[in-house]
């Protein structure tokens, strides 16, 4: 099967950009450095494609009970506009993806947009339906991923940026998570105050036709996705499939450090098996870590105690493009989750001393 | 264009080596950092190590790709470019000057006919 293609693949291939496969995507990784485009977005504004995210639309009468009971967090605390970070987890109350949900305006009813990661709206969209017919609810799915395109500007002069975009919207009146509908460019867009980097900014969704004229309408440094992983590293953000994954890193939000996304007070599957960890505690725990030695963490990399024992293992690291340091997530067992406790981590078989850091590893 | 100069030559793996005088030098070349992109961690054998044609040697990192780096030619190492232990970028910034890994001393001077010419390696990553 073929790749599928961000709507500016032609535009970012004429960049220079170069492409990786991602979650079934074709997109750019770097256009020419990943430390420059890491370096513009925490230092001034940068500009992402991240058109290969999903995007599903849940309206209809029943649109809130579907949502409330497929996502761990609580969607009736969201008013139009607001947005809020949710797991969306297995009967066990294993994370299957994360993502952002969003209320958008109502229409007859209320109208939500969730954001799962690439590659995933298929499946999404799958349980969303087929959940909706066991519980005999009255709520529309669709899959829209192919109908909006997705940019994120950040950076601390993001803001700026996406007001010439948009000078009419008031961008600045929006407080972290809230979004509206605005012009850009002439061009309707779903704008919100979100982003994965750990800077201000703005994610943009607009019509996947009308990609090109708010690309170049928002005035940034073009990042790939090399540098959105070393800037969400460096905040300890999760990447899906990677930090957790139902197959092969099987992960509870308080596992994996993201339990105040889980609301036990409302009904959702695997709500029973969270409140049961809840009470019992967790034997193992997401963590951050710096290396002291010399070396690059990588997925898969093995992680021991002070005496060389096997512990527990790498999920992501990096060269900490800020720090010039290199910087690691993983698991552990919770004893060792204190900052400063020694680990090593295990790099091509030779064992390397690196403390434990709680993310993020940057001010 | 990738800068290939006339005085050395090259592996298929895109490492080179000059070929003149009792200890040549050994890197990397400017397409291979191009590839990698930024550097950031060289590994490299010890000063007194031997060398073996085609075999791995060490390993350079890039923020994105973890690369083995192949011996041009067998040899024992007598000097290492330590300075790339701290300055990685280095390789990205001068891959055939101050980006130079290792100088040896070469075991078996024929070997050098066994590598590319610098025609021969231009075509390969054209």
């Amino acid at each position: 099967m073929g790749l599928r293609k961000p709507p500016l693949y032609d535009v970012h291939a004429d960049a220079g950009a170069t492409f990786t496969e991602f979650g079934g995507w074709d997109m750019p990784v770097e256009y020419d450095s990943i430390k420059a485009e890491h370096v513009a977005v925490r230092e001034s504004v940068g500009i992402f494609d991240v058109s290969h995210m999903s995007e599903l639309e849940v309206s209809g009468p029943d649109a809130t009970a579907l949502m409330q009971r497929l996502t761990t967090n609580d969607v009736t605390a969201l008013e139009p506009g607001d947005s809020q970070y949710s797991a969306i987890v297995n009967d066990e109350g294993v994370i299957i993806d994360d993502t952002v949900v969003y209320r958008l305006p109502d229409r007859d009813e209320r109208v939500y947009l969730f954001i799962p990661n690439a590659g995933h709206d298929e499946e999404m969209y799958d349980r969303w339906t087929s959940f909706r017919d066991d519980w005999d609810l009255d709520a529309t799915v669709e899959d829209v991923t192919e109908d909006w395109a997705m940019f994120a500007v950040q950076g601390p002069d993001a803001l700026d940026s996406a007001t010439d975009a948009a000078p009419d919207a008031a961008l600045g009146d929006l407080s972290k998570f809230q979004a509206t509908f605005a012009d850009v460019a002439g061009v309707e867009c779903w704008v919100a105050r979100t982003g994965y980097t750990g800077e201000d900014g703005f994610e943009v969704l607009c019509p996947w036709d009308d990609a090109e004229t708010v690309w170049s309408a928002l005035d940034a440094t073009p990042c790939g996705l090399g540098s959105r992983d070393t800037l969400r590293l460096e905040m300890g953000y999760l990447l899906s499939g990677q930090d957790f994954d139902p197959e092969t890193e099987p992960r509870t939000p308080y596992e994996a450090g993201i339990g105040f996304v889980v609301k036990l007070d409302t009904e959702f599957v695997g709500r029973d098996a969270l409140e049961q960890q809840s009470e019992a505690g967790v034997d193992e725990t997401f963590v951050g870590f710096a290396l002291l030695d010399r070396g690059v963490p990588r997925h898969g990399y093995d992680i021991a105690d002070a005496d060389g024992e096997v512990i527990g293992v790498v999920t992501s690291g990096t060269m900490s493009p800020t720090l010039s340091e290199p910087i690691g997530l993983g698991y552990v067992p919770v004893e060792y989750a204190d900052d400063e406790t020694e680990i090593s981590v295990l790099v091509r078989g030779r064992e390397k001393r690196a403390v434990i850091v709680t993310p993020p590893f940057i001010n | 264009m990738f800068e290939i100069p006339d005085d050395r030559k090259y592996l298929e793996s895109h490492e080179w080596t000059t070929t003149e005088g009792d200890a040549v030098k050994i890197g990397i070349s400017d397409f291979a950092q191009d590839e990698l992109g930024d550097v950031v961690f060289v590994e490299l054998p010890a000063e007194g190590d031997e060398l073996a044609a085609g075999e791995e040697f060490g390993v350079v990192e890039s923020i994105k790709a973890v690369s083995d780096l192949y011996a041009p030619i067998s040899g024992t190492v007598t000097a290492v470019n330590e300075e790339l232990f701290d300055a990685p970028e280095l390789l990205n910034d001068d891959p055939y000057g101050d980006g130079w890994m290792l100088e040896v001393e070469p075991a078996d001077a024929s070997e050098f006919d066994d590598l590319l010419s610098p025609e021969e390696y231009r075509e390969q990553t054209e």
